[in-house]
């Protein structure tokens, strides 16, 4: 860890353009991480990279704008009475051992294959887990809208059904998200995983918040709130650590900062007028197209290794540009969905609440 | 009754705190080198980020909340969970 951190910090020059930038970043990132509990990230980091900020300390500054970030959300998520703060904790601890091991992982790759095979297994980690995990959630999110059961309460999966069915004395904890007793060893391998794809592709919740809805059964609400105490805890530890390498830029990550705030308010605002199964129509569209982001980029790395025949530059240059504005698309196609399923939903609320006022209801 | 209905809005909370947010981030901006020599030295210095980060989350948390309150959007009421 000490060769992958000893690169000196470099600290850009901040113009007001640039940081009108980060701001309006911030703002859309926060808005989708309020309502699905993450994201955002993925775009954050190359945003700063494209500014000239160094790799590490854009992971660094992220790190540190996302830990306050969602504090600021579980707290207005917890009001709502959706945040399972156990649940969180207890993920949350298991994934900082997830993120500390992918580093391992990391860096372990990087001195192998150097940065072009470092970045082949990020993007392949994206590509594969995206693809799986991002299909799985639009197709249910498609069932659930076709079936025109959009209302009914959601239903814990057979796989969470047997997992809370599970009794192993000493490990039961009981999750009021759940409403039942799991076992952590249960728990334990999930948050790790979650922290493990936080270190690989700086987006854990990916894996956190499905893995919360499928396997252990929380509703689609809860989850994705909950996601924000994991993304706390693992935000926090991780800042640390890279702020003991005096990578963090503090005034990155605040300008951010500045603008995720007003964006997180919003976005859990949003969670309370939408119906459930929107949480799962966000997450998927956002996983599906960062999948093809960053499948864009796998050609360039294999020829970087030699594995394909080499691209040009105009080609490389191309491939790399669609990528990233893929996944700019990708948070801005998030943040669309969330403020129109939102703008419906005050719609929708404020014509009851007229009616009941024209009934004296109210 | 609607207007009984609708609570007062927090515009002297919303001013009072978006004052101390911009004061935090002229600070900030304004002494920029100072800032970073200090909070990139690492080691124990590494507790800086993060307490700037608590204290901008507090100020800046709290004014962003009261911001769209004053523009009207608020949380539903009683949205049930499960």
């Amino acid at each position: 860890m000490d060769g992958f951190l000893s690169e000196t910090a470099n600290f850009i020059n901040l113009d007001w353009m640039n940081i009108a930038y980060l701001f309006v970043v911030g703002f859309i990132g926060g808005l989708v991480s309020g309502f699905i509990g993450s994201g955002g990230a993925f775009v954050l980091t190359p945003a700063m990279m494209s500014l000239g900020v160094p790799g590490l300390v854009a992971v660094a500054s992220n790190m540190c704008h996302k830990f306050p970030k969602a504090l600021v959300g579980a707290i207005k998520r917890a009001r709502y009475g959706q945040v399972d703060v156990k649940l969180g904790l207890i993920l949350g601890i298991s994934a900082e051992a997830g993120v500390l091991y992918g580093i391992h992982i990391q860096e372990s790759i990087k001195r192998s294959f150097g940065d072009a095979g470092s970045n082949l297994y990020v993007s392949v980690a994206f590509v594969v887990v995206l693809g799986i995990v991002g299909s799985f959630v639009l197709l249910d999110a498609l069932k659930t809208y076709k079936s025109g059961n959009t209302h009914e309460e959601e239903k814990a999966t057979k796989l969470a059904k047997w997992v809370q069915s599970i009794n192993i004395p000493g490990t039961m904890v009981y999750f009021k998200s759940l409403n039942a007793k799991v076992s952590v060893l249960f728990t334990i391998p999930l948050g790790f995983a979650t922290g493990m794809l936080a270190a690989t592709i700086a987006v854990g919740g990916f894996i956190g918040v499905p893995s919360m809805i499928y396997v252990l059964g929380a509703p689609s609400l809860m989850a994705s709130a909950t996601e924000l105490v994991i993304a706390f805890v693992m935000g926090l530890g991780g800042s640390f650590k890279y702020a003991l390498s005096g990578l963090v830029d503090i005034r990155l990550a605040m300008i951010i900062l500045g603008g995720s705030l007003f964006g997180i308010q919003l976005g859990a605002i949003g969670t309370t007028y939408v119906k459930p199964y929107m949480i799962k129509v966000v997450m998927g569209v956002i996983m599906i197209t960062v999948l093809f982001s960053r499948g864009l980029m796998v050609p360039v790395y294999l020829s970087q290794l030699g594995i394909l025949q080499p691209l040009s530059e105009a080609t490389v240059k191309l491939l790399k540009n669609t990528s990233f504005a893929i996944m700019v698309l990708a948070l801005f196609l998030g943040a669309f969905i969330v403020l129109k399923a939102m703008w419906k939903g005050i719609k929708t609320e404020k014509i009851a609440t007229k009616e009941a006022i024209g009934h004296g209801k109210i | 009754m609607a207007g009984s209905y609708w609570k007062k809005k927090p515009l002297g909370k919303t001013m009072i705190l978006g004052i101390i947010s911009v004061m935090l981030y002229a600070i900030l901006l304004m002494n920029q080198d100072i800032i970073n020599s200090y909070f990139g030295k690492g080691s124990l210095y590494a507790l800086l980020p993060i307490i700037t980060a608590f204290m901008f989350s507090v100020v800046h948390g709290s004014f962003t909340g009261n911001f769209w309150t004053l523009l009207g959007i608020k949380a539903k009421k009683k949205k049930e969970v499960k």
